[in-house]
């Protein structure tokens, strides 16, 4: 802390800074508020020496003050997220230390070695931003070091929207398995559809007819342009600019009317399902996707105007929060920012899905690896979408939109009036599911924000035995630590806002 | 020199004048204050595809009046970890200098009542524009004391960049301001409009080259904590900067003192550069084409403003100190000496011109080399 916090006036300030201090016993201080432990005892000694500088206190005073202690430490317990953290210095392992350095793989040998013995605690202030802050990007917790604006340590905290997806997922069956993990990464629930889809079909080991691969494919890219373009709004947002937040949200406006006139319903569709996808594409859609294809070149055109030529932009991302290529892997940092970082890693390139070996469209690849390359990647992503969607209206093939597998689809709609084993059959779907094999399997797409991967083990039943997602915003947010140090508060907000994290994925 | 009003002594009509001038610049500021709101929501909602308030009155012209009203009615919260004195006080030391700064902004011409002639303009002190200066310091202190008071440190981040920028700026404001009363000989307000007055290109915007215009512009920008230098309360920063902790109508007011600087700033351009009130006038009612000048050219700044509130990003801290110190003051300082040179005659001034250009880029390049070897030196342990 510096001295402009610790005058005598300043000593609940004081207090306040070290409260992290007395959070870290969280999980002891529950046991009662008797059991002051060590780490405490400092905050203490400041108070007592307050209490001292007030020296006609009455009894009832005293008390009074006691009790309110009490409460707020009680309150402090309560509301403490434990090792998850961010302490101090003297309180930090080494290992930790080196790791926020952005040491991920060899900690240096001997440990004795100085990191940033420069600055001592006193000299800093940790300051917590969220889980309720305007960029924080949901509920996102970040614990900041900071030397006057600074930003020294870093420490995300996550799961305040923690609605153990994962476990639910085990209790539905594969049917109802789509509806759960599509409100995980709200912005793009296509691609998480898709993921999960994928992974079951593998083990059911089903063929997909033509159409309903392309549909995917479609969808898939549809939803990365508005996950994108979400993610252009919402950091003109954060960088101050407050025109691109409604633009963005404009543009993207566009793409969920045409998923709201495809799937039914703006966001969470439920669509793509194991053996297809839920119903065919509507009439006309050709027109529709080619007028947001258009309309959204276009305005990237106007987007480019608004901010990439733009000096106060450039410099506020330029050159801020760098993230080398081997440090992004060693972060298993994946997506867009491992791409700017110089890594040519797309998974629909490298480990193609779908049928994304059969379109033509570029990796975009950053150099520098800083914000402003993490801006450009995914802003020319946008554009390699539409160029991909472009050749899906071209390609997209007649036929069925999901496998006539009468065990894992539903039977068309008009079978069900004239058959009764139609009826039988969709009646099973729908309550029972279908059964699995056993087996295990991961399957990884290139979401809007890097490898979404599902981890799925069946044993032979209706239901995962183990459904795990590889979130990639999860990922990323460990490369905070590295990317914030050394940058100011202001650069701090750009470099969150550029790791793109959407907290339902990772808390899931 | 001085308000001709009091050439004559002091009797009750002359009070009544005075009275009443107060009275009508503090109503019509307050008003003034309340469209621009309404018009600075509206005009950025054109600009973003957006319909901005439209409920209340028509085209939701009463929605500040709205939002004024609620304010009221909230709970005035004091943290308890304030500094209780100077929690309240801070939002009063911002709002006061914001309506005394515009008492010097001539409105309009001379007119004559009940045998006086009267300025339109609240006051006109021989110290003139030195109020301006000072007043926009102590508005400084208004958002100081209300970060440091706040007990908490969002607002103490807020207040400490607030602080610092704005008296960086101050210098840059002081400088200009000087270079024009270098060429209108005197300090105060009406003797400036004067010197502007005889034709379109002896305002100061042009007789002066457009660079102090310019300098000043970014300058009272700063000041006043606009965007894209309205990092004191970067909301996607420090939540709401200095004023964090603050409800009620504490906050109104400081929301009110933003606005009122708005307008005062903008007002005091077209005094210093774009010769006030001037403008060709008509036989027809005589003292209203002067109001009708200024308010128009002073509209034309405020939506400026707006505009670059709906364009621009925000600048970073140490870029808005860099832009402070390494741009516009050296570039002031350097145009007030040319001007300086030119006033005594061609030959200094051109001299001192080819000066500044000789040295200003050994300047540059001596400090660049500079920082290069900090940043050189400061590189090793961080990697």
């Amino acid at each position: 802390m510096s001295d402009w916090t610790d005058d005598p006036t300043g000593g609940d300030m004081g207090e306040a800074t070290s409260t992290p201090t007395g959070e870290r016993d969280g999980p002891s201080g529950k046991e009662g508020l008797t059991l002051p432990s060590e780490v405490v005892g400092e905050p203490e000694a400041k108070q007592a020496q307050a209490h001292e500088l007030e020296p006609d206190m009455s009894q009832e005073e005293e008390a009074e003050r006691a009790e309110e202690e009490a409460i707020e430490k009680a309150l402090v317990a309560e509301t403490s997220e434990g090792d998850q953290e961010l302490s101090p210095r003297s309180a930090t392992p080494k290992v930790e230390l080196f790791k926020e350095a952005g040491a991920t793989l060899r900690i240096p040998e001997g440990s004795d070695s100085d990191i940033d013995v420069e600055v001592s605690d006193d000299q800093t202030m940790i300051i917590n931003m969220g889980p309720q802050h305007p960029s924080t990007h949901g509920v996102l917790r970040i614990m900041m070091e900071l030397d006057g604006e600074t930003v020294l340590r870093t420490k995300p905290v996550v799961g305040y929207l923690h609605t153990g997806m994962e476990k639910t997922g085990e209790e539905l069956t594969y049917v109802q398995g789509a509806t759960n993990v599509t409100r995980m990464d709200y912005l793009s629930p296509l691609n998480n559809e898709l993921v999960f889809s994928l992974a079951t079909e593998e083990l059911l080991g089903i063929e997909l007819p033509e159409r309903a691969v392309w549909i995917r494919m479609l969808l898939s890219e549809l939803n990365r342009m508005s996950s994108h373009l979400m993610w252009l709004a919402t950091n003109g947002m954060d960088l101050g600019s407050t025109s691109m937040m409604i633009y963005g949200f404009r543009e993207r406006e566009l793409v969920l009317g045409f998923f709201e006139k495809t799937t039914g319903l703006r966001m969470n569709h439920n669509f793509i399902r194991p053996g297809g996808v839920a119903a065919d594409l509507p009439d006309g859609w050709e027109e529709d996707v080619e007028l947001i294809c258009d309309t959204i070149e276009a305005s990237l055109l106007e987007y480019e105007e608004l901010l990439t030529g733009q000096p106060i932009f450039r410099g506020r991302t330029e050159g801020i929060g760098i993230l080398d290529p081997d440090t992004a892997v060693a972060l298993s940092v994946t997506g867009p920012m491992l791409r700017a970082s110089g890594v040519p890693w797309d998974l629909r390139r490298a480990m193609p899905y779908l049928h994304y070996d059969q379109v033509d469209f570029d990796v975009i690849v950053g150099t520098y690896g800083d914000t402003f390359d993490r801006y450009a990647v995914r802003f020319n992503e946008i554009r390699e979408s539409i160029k991909i969607v472009r050749q899906v209206v071209e390609r997209m093939p007649a036929g069925d939109y999901r496998a006539q597998d009468k065990k894992v689809t539903p039977p068309p709609r008009a079978r069900i009036d004239e058959s009764m084993e139609a009826l039988i059959h969709h009646f099973k779907v729908f309550t029972e599911g279908f059964r699995v094999p056993e087996g295990e399997t991961y399957v990884a797409i290139e979401s809007p924000r890097g490898e979404l991967g599902c981890y799925m083990v069946s044993d032979g039943s209706n239901k995962p035995l183990r459904m795990h997602i590889r979130a990639p915003s999860f990922v990323n947010l460990q490369s905070l630590p590295v990317l914030l140090r050394g940058g100011l508060v202001a650069d701090a907000i750009a470099v969150i806002s550029s790791v793109d994290p959407v907290m339902g994925e990772v808390d899931r | 020199m001085g308000d001709p009003l009091y050439a004559h002594g002091v009797d009750l009509a002359v009070f009544i004048i005075v009275v009443v001038r107060a009275v009508v610049a503090f109503a019509v500021l307050l008003v003034t204050v309340m469209l621009m709101i309404w018009f600075e929501r509206k005009l950025i909602s054109d600009m973003q595809n957006r319909i901005g308030p439209n409920r209340a009155g028509p085209f939701g012209i009463l929605q500040t009046l709205a939002d004024g009203i609620k304010l009221f009615f909230k709970e005035d919260l004091v943290p308890e970890r304030s500094d209780r004195f100077v929690f309240k006080l801070a939002p009063y030391l911002s709002i006061l200098p914001a309506f005394i700064a515009f008492a010097i902004v001539p409105v309009g011409g001379v007119v004559t009542i009940a045998g006086h002639p009267v300025e339109l303009q609240v006051a006109d002190p021989p110290i003139g524009i030195l109020l301006l200066l000072a007043m926009s310091s102590i508005a400084v202190y208004g958002v100081m004391l209300a970060g440091w008071s706040s007990g908490s440190k969002y607002p103490l981040l807020g207040s400490v960049r607030a602080s610092a920028q704005m008296i960086s700026y101050e210098a840059a404001l002081g400088l200009t301001v000087a270079t024009v009363v270098l060429v209108t000989g005197s300090l105060s307000t009406r003797a400036m409009v004067i010197s502007q007055a005889p034709a379109f290109w002896d305002w100061n915007l042009i007789r002066l080259g457009v660079v102090p215009f310019v300098v000043f512009l970014v300058a009272i920008t700063a000041e006043v904590n606009r965007p894209p230098f309205d990092l004191v309360e970067a909301e996607s920063e420090l939540v709401g900067g200095f004023h964090t902790e603050y409800s009620s109508l504490r906050f109104a007011l400081f929301y009110l003192a933003e606005f009122m600087n708005t307008i005062t700033m903008s007002a005091v351009v077209v005094t210093l550069f774009l010769g006030g009130p001037d403008g060709p006038g008509f036989h027809f009612l005589p003292w209203l084409w002067p109001i009708l000048w200024f308010l128009g050219k002073t509209f034309l700044f405020l939506f400026g403003y707006v505009w670059f509130r709906a364009a621009l990003p925000r600048i970073r801290y140490d870029q808005l100190m860099d832009l402070g110190w390494k741009v516009l003051i050296p570039l002031s300082l350097g145009w007030l000496l040319f001007i300086a040179g030119l006033r005594i005659n061609r030959v200094w001034g051109f001299a001192i011109l080819g000066a500044l250009v000789v040295v200003s880029p050994l300047l540059y390049r001596a400090v660049r080399i500079g920082r290069e070897r900090v940043l050189s030196e400061s590189r090793g342990p961080l990697q």
